[in-house]
C-alpha cells in the first residue's frame, strides 16, 4: 500500500518526502479532530460517574 | 504473477495494515492523555474568565437555587490544597461527556455548595486535565476548599471508598439512605479506578467544616500559606 502510493508520487526524491509529511499531516489531523473525538464517547476509560442517568430533583437546601 | 508472489504481497499487505493499526492505536493513547489536556486548559481558562466577571459584577448571592445553575457553566472553584497550590479547577454544572470535558462537573439535583444534603462532583481522572487524578492521595483530614460567588466551605475529607459503576446511592442526599432526612453538609467526589481503567469509582466524602464569607483579603486557613 505505501510502496503503491510512494511509486505515484511525482518529482524528485525531496519533494516527494515533502508529499508524505503533508499526507501524514492530513491522516494525523483526521485521527485527532474527526475519528478520535467520535470513537471516545464510545469507550469506557472516560467514565467517572456513578451513573450516566440524572440523580432525582431536590428542592435546594 | 505466480502463486507464491501472490501470497508473499498479500502477506506484506497485512503486515502494513497491521503495522498501521499499531501506530493509530498508539495516536489514540497520545490524544486522550495529551490532546484532550489542551482542550480542557483552554476551557478552564475561559470558565475561570467567566467566573471571575459573573462574581465581580453581582458579589452578594442571591438566595442560591438549583434551578439557576445553567448546564456547562462554570459555578464554584474547587481547591485541593493538600495536593498543591495549583490544584484548582472551575466546577461546571453538568456531568454529561461534553460537561466533563469542561472540568469536574456537579450532578444535577444534588445539592448547593455548603447546603444541608450531599454536592456531588465527578472528574476525570486520567484525561481531560485530569482534575481528579490524584483524589486517592486525599486522607481523612485533608481540607476541600469550594469557593462559590459569595462563601468560602471548607471541608475535611472524612473517607474514601472503591464502589461498583452503579453505586447510584452514593448521589443520595444521604448516601445509600435514599429516604432519610438530611443532616449533615457533605461533599462527594466521584472518578474512575483504577487509574487509566473505569472498572469501578473511587469515591471521596468530606464534611462541611466551617463555611467563610468572603470580602476583601478574607482567604480560608486551609488555602492560607498552604
Amino acid at each position: 500500500m505505501y510502496v503503491w502510493i510512494w511509486r505515484r508520487l511525482p518529482g524528485p526524491m525531496p519533494a516527494r518526502v515533502l508529499q508524505v509529511l503533508v499526507l501524514l499531516g492530513i491522516a494525523v489531523a483526521l485521527l485527532f479532530f474527526v475519528v478520535f473525538p467520535r470513537v471516545e464517547p464510545l469507550l469506557p476509560y472516560t467514565e467517572v460517574t456513578v451513573n450516566q442517568a440524572p440523580a432525582a430533583t431536590s428542592s435546594p437546601g | 504473477m505466480t502463486g507464491v508472489e501472490r501470497v508473499r504481497w498479500c502477506l506484506r499487505g497485512l503486515g502494513q495494515l497491521l503495522i498501521t493499526a499499531g501506530v493509530v492505536v498508539l495516536l489514540f493513547c497520545v490524544y486522550e492523555l495529551k490532546v484532550t489536556n489542551l482542550y480542557t486548559q483552554q476551557q478552564q481558562h475561559q470558565l475561570d474568565k467567566n467566573l471571575t466577571q459573573e462574581w465581580a459584577a453581582t458579589p452578594t448571592e442571591p438566595t442560591p437555587h438549583l434551578a439557576a445553575y445553567e448546564d456547562g457553566k462554570g459555578i464554584a472553584r474547587i481547591y485541593f490544597p493538600t495536593l498543591g497550590k495549583d490544584q484548582v479547577h472551575v466546577v461546571v454544572e453538568g456531568v454529561s461527556h461534553e460537561d466533563l470535558k469542561k472540568g469536574p462537573g456537579h450532578y444535577p439535583g444534588t445539592d448547593l455548595p455548603g447546603a444541608i444534603g450531599n454536592m456531588v462532583i465527578s472528574g476525570h481522572r486520567t484525561t481531560y486535565g485530569a482534575p481528579f487524578n490524584r483524589l486517592d492521595e486525599l486522607k481523612v483530614g485533608d481540607s476541600i476548599v469550594v469557593e462559590t460567588r459569595a462563601f468560602f466551605y471548607t471541608y475535611r475529607v472524612t473517607g474514601t471508598t472503591v464502589v461498583q459503576p452503579d453505586a447510584v446511592g452514593e448521589t443520595d442526599h444521604v448516601p445509600n439512605q435514599p429516604n432519610a432526612k438530611p443532616t449533615q453538609r457533605l461533599l462527594t467526589l466521584t472518578t474512575c479506578n483504577p487509574k487509566y481503567s473505569a472498572s469501578t469509582r473511587l469515591v471521596v466524602r468530606a464534611l462541611l467544616e466551617v463555611p467563610l464569607a468572603k470580602g476583601p483579603g478574607v482567604v480560608p486557613p486551609a488555602l492560607d500559606g498552604g
